[in-house]
């Protein structure tokens, strides 16, 4: 485009690339897109099976908490819905972010500004193994050793806070329960939640963590004014990566929560609700429409994890953080 | 003034803000005063147990830091206690990871015996005595299908990475939003999708279907650290080859590749540990068989589903076969996590 | 190492012989006790004075045996070439240089005739009665103006009587008042650079300091703010001490009342020459001064 001043025409550089290179570049973006195949035909297959369940049940999928399978020759007796699955889902989740969020930020400070330097590397390591612990492990530990420990803490819980209702229980048994499931997700998701802790920590400006020093500010002055604020939308983001794990999470939750197709918010109580754990536990007797139920399902929980997930990712970008 | 320079006798150099012993000193003392405090309170109160020590140290360790400093005015003060409250807290991050590890380690040797990763459980039942059976049935499986998964994961991953960072296509932002966005995919959904394609069409369970799960999880963790290796080799170096006259696709696989290969080793290991425990897809995908098998079309058993269906009988001896597949999964993971190690070690030696 | 008598140097403006206050570089060690004994007499018990002072990051040598004495009110500039050390000298003097992994020291660093790195001394302490100011505008982004102003003493946890008081006062000092009066509820983000500068010089008065370090405070400024920062500094210098490391040779001279040379052959950095600004601008002793100050080298 050129103006009234002579401006000369801005020339593209353009060479023309050689055939293999226009292959080479042509085959890698097949092959990048190959993540977004993956993911077009999750959503697509699952909503193709478990299409019939949307189209039969409406929002009620969504809102109803009742699961019946009905009788196996007759679809119509059957009754399919996910609410009390759902809401357990999200109570689960909150509690374990909102239990493990203060400790993942205690140890992220801890490691990032009281350990010595080697011992800082050592435990940079140490939550990179942790967090791959596989769940199997988290949940047979979570059954045999956690479970009858945490059902004593629930009970101390109960009797000084039984008046409140979110700590009141209809019988007094306290194994399987959200809390437990809660307690147990807490600590699979402290490792991801504390290493990006750390890693937002580790970045606040070294010029504004002098300045607290220079004004007489002791360590915990400095960590108080300049680093925790700074590390505020990292942290955020942190626990929604956690929330979006905890979220997802199947088979340790499945060992230690007693599945109840009821909605309810007596965390202490031997009853719960978790999509994942729905689906592990009624896939091996379905009938071919009740496993459309679960593919429905299963459908809502990807879009539940994948948006969680969206805004956290968007919120760590924002934090200049790479996960 | 005079300018001649006198060679000096340099001074020793110290570091007055180091007080190491006093510090260590001082440190002990409390540390000792809060565990005996513990006791006490072990002993008055019900909190028994090494959870119940550790409640006890954890309120006696601020409350004794506090009257430690409390002459020095209220600044220091406040720091001291906010200091022994993070050390507490790390405490109480620690405590479920040591716990887990020592469990596994002392549960999961009673069930080993000199057959144990050597024998199936075709002939033996999960409540038999613990000198028979094995897992070796699991073991096989699990290498399987990992495998296959890696055959197809690692490439792709390797793909997404080159797209992202040597090919910076158009699409290179969209690409590692779809990355991030999979890594999210809760792995019970892999297993359904997996399940609602592959065992639907192909009419069963087989390690092919569970292989093709675990990709999905798999890809992921590959993309991700195969890009940051990438991104690892200087602008330099691509320069120089081009300047050569190389085309991009050899820079890429003359030059770019072999230099970060022991990175890209770290990549794939670090894919492989995270869906070596994978269970829930498995679940969906593979299902489980008890003989050692190498048939890939049929049901297949794998380490996460022995554990799992092991610790389901729920008898003694099964639970005990459940920890000592858990004990040789955790070596397993941890074994891959060194060679990742050792592998990025190299790479940032280059 | 007596100053030479015919060389006296006088205040230019009143007349007056000026005390040799400025210690002598690279002195034998033998003689350093002596000579501290000397100083001791000749500053005030107020000022801030440093004492065969060596710093080293890790085996690196960074500064050698330095001694340097800066006079109650007056303002000091520390001038020389990059990685002389000059920089590194002023976080010594109010304890900052020990964040740095890995960093030692030898020396003393007397302040009211007690040495900051002695036993008992409270570097918390330290720090707020020794101020300092970064080469690069630092407020806290987390709050706004006024919060800036009083964060020293709500980091010491010092009760404030009169807030607001405090921070008229500080920002008049820090000759900010005008500017801001009307939005402290602002964040310190939306100051101009320059306006930024002086609300980290407000903020450092707002804890009283009695000398406040400056490190290369109007390196990142433009010419304009760069002389209204200098017209605080010059201010402030009634009423505390001042040391201020610069890489401009015409802003020490507007500045400064002494001066001090440091210079580094390859090894670590050293004290060259120290003298009435004056005197180091008119009639270096040493050759290298000399070429430094013309603008031959660094």
């Amino acid at each position: 485009m050129s103006t009234e001043t002579d401006v000369p025409e801005i020339r593209l550089i353009s060479g023309v690339r050689k055939r293999t290179d226009m292959l080479f570049r042509g085959a890698m973006t097949v092959g990048a897109l190959a993540s977004l195949v993956i993911l077009a035909l999750i959503a697509g297959f699952l909503l193709f099976r478990g299409f019939q369940i949307f189209a039969d049940f409406g929002l009620g999928f969504l809102t109803s908490s009742t699961w019946d399978s009905g009788d196996v020759n007759d679809p119509t007796t059957a009754r399919f819905g996910i609410a009390a699955m759902l809401v357990g889902s999200v109570l689960i989740a909150t509690i374990a972010v909102v239990v493990a969020v203060p400790f993942a930020m205690s140890a992220a400070l801890f490691i990032e500004y009281y350990a010595p330097r080697a011992v800082r590397t050592v435990l940079t390591s140490v939550l990179d193994l942790i967090a791959a612990v596989p769940s199997v492990i988290w949940g047979i530990w979570g059954y045999s050793v956690l479970m009858p420990d945490a059902e004593g803490w629930a009970k101390t819980l109960h009797s000084w806070l039984g008046w409140f209702p979110l700590f009141d229980v209809p019988a007094p048994i306290f194994g399987r329960s959200p809390f437990i499931a809660g307690l147990l997700l807490a600590m699979m998701i402290l490792p991801i939640v504390t290493s990006v802790a750390r890693e937002v920590y580790g970045q606040a400006p070294r010029d504004h963590v002098d300045a607290a020093y220079a004004l007489g500010g002791t360590r915990w002055g400095a960590l108080r004014t300049v680093v925790i604020p700074f590390g505020r939308s990292g942290l955020v983001g942190g626990a929604m990566l956690g929330l979006g794990r905890a979220l997802g999470e199947t088979v340790a939750v499945f060992l230690v929560l007693n599945l109840v197709f009821d909605v309810n918010f007596k965390i202490l109580a031997s009853a719960g609700g978790n999509v994942a754990s729905l689906i592990a536990s009624r896939f091996g007797e379905a009938s071919p429409y009740e496993l459309k139920g679960l593919m429905a399902a299963g459908l809502v929980l990807f879009l539940v994890t994948l948006l969680v997930n969206a805004a956290a990712t968007a919120v760590v970008k924002r934090a200049k953080v790479a996960v | 003034m005079s300018t001649a320079v006198i060679e000096s006798v340099t001074p020793a150099p110290r570091r007055p803000w180091r007080q190491p012993r006093k510090v260590a000193l001082e440190t002990t003392i409390l540390v000792v005063a809060s565990v005996v405090f513990a006791r006490f309170l072990e002993a008055a109160t019900g909190l028994a147990g090494v959870l119940g020590l550790y409640v006890g140290f954890a309120v006696a360790l601020p409350v004794l830091a506090i009257v430690s400093v409390v002459r020095k005015g209220r600044n220091a003060t406040i720091d001291r206690f906010a200091t022994s409250v993070l050390v507490v807290a790390f405490g109480v991050v620690c405590i479920p990871w040591i716990s887990v590890i020592s469990t596994v380690v002392r549960n999961g040797s009673r069930a080993f015996y000199s057959g144990y990763l050597t024998t199936d459980m075709l002939i033996t039942g999960v409540d038999d005595p613990l000198n028979t059976g094995g897992l070796a049935h699991a073991l096989v499986g699990s290498v399987l299908v990992v495998l296959i998964a890696s055959f197809i994961a690692v490439p792709l991953g390797i793909v997404a990475a080159i797209y992202i960072v040597e090919v910076k296509g158009r699409f290179a932002g969209f690409v590692r939003f779809l990355t991030q966005a999979m890594s999210g995919v809760p792995s019970i959904v892999a297993g359904l999708f997996v399940y609602a394609t592959i065992v639907i069409f192909f009419g069963g369970f087989s390690a092919w279907a569970g292989a093709s799960a675990l990709v999905v999880l798999m890809l992921p963790t590959v993309a991700r650290t195969s890009e940051e290796v990438l991104k690892l080799v200087s602008d330099d170096l691509r320069a120089a080859s081009y300047a050569l006259g190389a085309t991009q696709a050899r820079t890429t696989f003359s030059v770019v590749l072999p230099t970060v290969f022991s990175g890209l080793i770290t990549a794939a290991v670090l894919g492989v540990a995270r869906v070596a425990g994978e269970t829930a897809p498995l679940l969906l995908t593979t299902s489980y068989f008890v003989k050692t098998s190498t048939n890939l079309n049929e049901p297949i058993a794998t380490m996460p589903i022995y554990i799992f269906s092991s610790l389901g009988i729920g008898t003694e001896n099964s639970i005990a076969r459940a920890w000592g597949g858990s004990l040789v999964l955790l070596a397993a993971v941890l074994i891959l996590f060194l060679i990742a190690r050792i592998a990025s070690n190299r790479l940032s030696r280059k | 190492m007596d100053q030479p008598t015919s060389n006296e140097p006088t205040n230019v403006d009143t007349g007056e012989v000026v005390k040799p206050v400025i210690d002598a570089p690279a002195a034998p060690v033998e003689d350093r006790t002596r000579r501290r004994a000397r100083n001791l007499e000749v500053g005030s018990a107020k000022g801030l004075e440093a004492v065969g002072v060596h710093a080293w990051f890790g085996n690196h040598h960074a500064l050698a045996d330095v001694s340097l004495h800066f006079p109650e009110n007056t303002v000091t500039g520390l001038i020389g070439p990059s990685g002389c050390g000059k920089s590194t000298f002023l976080r010594l003097l109010n304890r900052m240089h020990e964040f740095i992994p890995r960093s030692a020291m030898a020396g003393e660093v007397l302040f009211e005739g007690r040495d900051i790195y002695g036993p008992g001394v409270s570097p918390t302490e330290i720090r707020r009665r020794i101020g300092m100011v970064f080469q690069k505008p630092n407020p806290f982004p987390a709050m706004n103006i006024g919060e800036n102003v009083v964060a020293g003493p709500k980091l010491a946890r010092l009760r404030v009587e009169d807030r607001d008081a405090l921070v008229e006062e500080c920002l008049v000092r820090a000759g900010l008042w005008k500017e801001v009066k009307d939005r402290l509820d602002a964040p310190a983000g939306s100051l101009s650079g320059g306006q930024q500068q002086r609300l980290c010089i407000a903020r450092s008065l707002a804890l009283r300091p009695d000398v406040l370090l400056l490190d290369e405070p109007c390196s990142a400024l433009d010419p304009g703010s760069t002389l209204r920062v200098e017209e605080t500094i010059v201010q402030l210098s009634e009423t505390m001490t001042i040391v201020i490391v610069t890489h401009n040779m015409q802003q020490a001279a507007r500045v400064s009342d002494y001066c001090a040379f440091f210079l580094s052959d390859g090894g670590p950095g050293r004290l060259i020459e120290a003298d009435l600004t004056s005197n180091m601008f008119s009639n270096p002793s040493d050759e290298r001064t000399a070429n430094y100050v013309q603008g031959r080298f660094g």
